[in-house]
């Protein structure tokens, strides 16, 4: 487990002194929910109408957008190859790293998500599950984006092949997090959705570490 | 008393034979040094005895056991040097060698690292961030870096890349220290490394053209890759 911490330490400090990375996902979810209501018109009842699901795709392209990076630089500089031939699991350390994506980027998402629920005109009764939802959803968005992250290593281009191998697999999780929103806003218990959303983050959790190690080794032969 | 050997290895990269057939073996506190042209496949035999890179046959053993058995435990016992220097640019040159300790368990970590960086003569940089360093710097940290915890076998890819005469010398006495302890060194260079009496793998000897490959292992004859027991039966 120390390597799983040591790894998870220096990717956040990392993230701490290059700043940058979180401050443009955030930044990114804002302006893309920004452009809804100038694209559809600023009625308030129809921004209501579309709020979850329009929250739900910007924090999706948003996770989305920092996952080139997760590890891009560190198979560049030659890191990666380092952390291969170190004698601790691979899975492990590639469950650090995502944690750190997941705190640099996931996080500031979820607080940053009422804001713009509040900003198109969402009903209050919604927030809790939109935080609660998101709260399961993101870590399942790094988690999912970490193995393509890592297929794209060494390609060109990556940035737009990543998010072809990656969109389709996230529609789960904008399925049951829009539909877990709209459900406590009609009144009627999130919970099925919740729990479903809990279940694909415990699966992701237990799968994608090996899948994603793999590709790493894939990448370093 | 450990013993690190490979027989019969054959690296394909891509469409190309890089090598094939080549065997080798040394013994605590032997050096050997890779010799051979650009592209003979210097840097891929290193990668594949680091376990990076899977042989497309043969196998590489420690002891007698393949090292594609227990990655976790080769992996513990070897330093790898390749030719990035893996130097983060936001982190200062102490916070880049401890990653690297925390990693391999290393107790007693700050001491390690001065120990390591006294070695190299760059305790003065300890505190400056990677993207001050110049590209001899970078190397000295990166070398730094292999001194740290307990390791049996070295594979160091143009180790001297960058660096001075002066450190070349350094890089000679601590290939020295570490054979005296019984560490294996397996090394490739470009300029004349001063170390005593190495093995010479000759890699161009092992470089033959593909098709004489393909007929000499007709079980081979695939693009998928081959099992060693496959290949044997």
């Amino acid at each position: 487990m120390n390597g799983f911490f040591a790894i998870l330490r220096r990717d956040l400090s990392l993230a701490l002194r290059q700043g940058a990375d979180s401050v443009m996902v955030v930044a990114f979810f804002i302006v893309t929910t920004t452009l809804f209501p100038f694209g559809v018109g600023p009625e308030a009842n129809i921004l209501a109408r579309i709020a979850s699901g329009v929250i739900w795709v910007s924090a999706l392209l948003a996770a989305m957008l920092s996952l080139e990076r997760v590890f891009q630089t560190d198979y560049e500089d030659g890191t990666l190859e380092l952390l291969t031939l170190s004698p601790v699991s691979l899975e492990l350390l590639v469950l650090g790293k995502v944690l750190a994506h997941w705190l640099t980027t996931g996080l500031p998402l979820i607080i940053a998500a009422p804001l713009m629920a509040l900003m198109l005109n969402m009903d209050q009764d919604g927030f809790i599950t939109l935080m609660v939802a998101m709260l399961l959803g993101t870590p399942a968005l790094s988690l999912i984006g970490a193995i393509g992250a890592a297929l794209i290593l060494g390609a060109r281009r990556g940035g737009v092949l990543v998010s072809l191998l990656v969109l389709p697999l996230y529609i789960p999780v904008l399925i049951f997090g829009a539909g877990a929103v709209e459900a406590a806003l009609l009144g009627i218990s999130a919970t099925a959705q919740l729990q479903i959303m809990a279940a694909i983050l415990l699966i992701a959790l237990a799968a994608t570490p090996f899948a994603t190690a793999n590709a790493v080794r894939q990448a370093m032969e | 008393m450990a013993d690190f050997s490979g027989s019969d290895l054959t690296c394909l990269r891509g469409e190309r034979l890089v090598f094939g057939g080549l065997s080798f073996a040394a013994k605590s506190g032997d050096a050997v040094m890779l010799r051979g042209r650009n592209g003979a496949g210097k840097s891929s035999l290193l990668r594949v005895m680091a376990g990076l890179l899977s042989p497309r046959s043969g196998q590489v053993c420690w002891d007698g056991e393949s090292i594609a058995d227990d990655r976790i435990a080769h992996h513990a016992r070897l330093h790898y040097l390749g030719h990035p220097d893996a130097v983060k640019p936001v982190l200062s040159v102490r916070d880049n060698l401890r990653l690297w300790g925390q990693l391999r368990g290393v107790q007693n970590i700050e001491h390690e690292i001065d120990a390591a960086l006294d070695v190299l003569d760059i305790h003065h940089l300890a505190r400056v961030s990677g993207r001050y360093l110049s590209s001899g710097q970078k190397r000295r940290t990166a070398l730094a870096r292999i001194l740290m915890g307990q390791s049996d076998l070295w594979l160091l890819d143009e180790p001297t890349v960058g660096l001075d005469r002066e450190s070349c010398g350094e890089v000679s006495r601590m290939i020295a220290d570490f054979r005296a302890r019984g560490g294996i060194v397996i090394y490739s260079t470009h300029i004349d490394l001063e170390v005593d009496n190495p093995t010479v793998l000759d890699l161009d000897e092992f470089a033959i053209p593909m098709v004489e490959w393909l007929l000499e292992h007709p079980e081979l004859d695939g693009t998928s890759p081959v099992s060693t027991q496959e290949a044997a039966q």
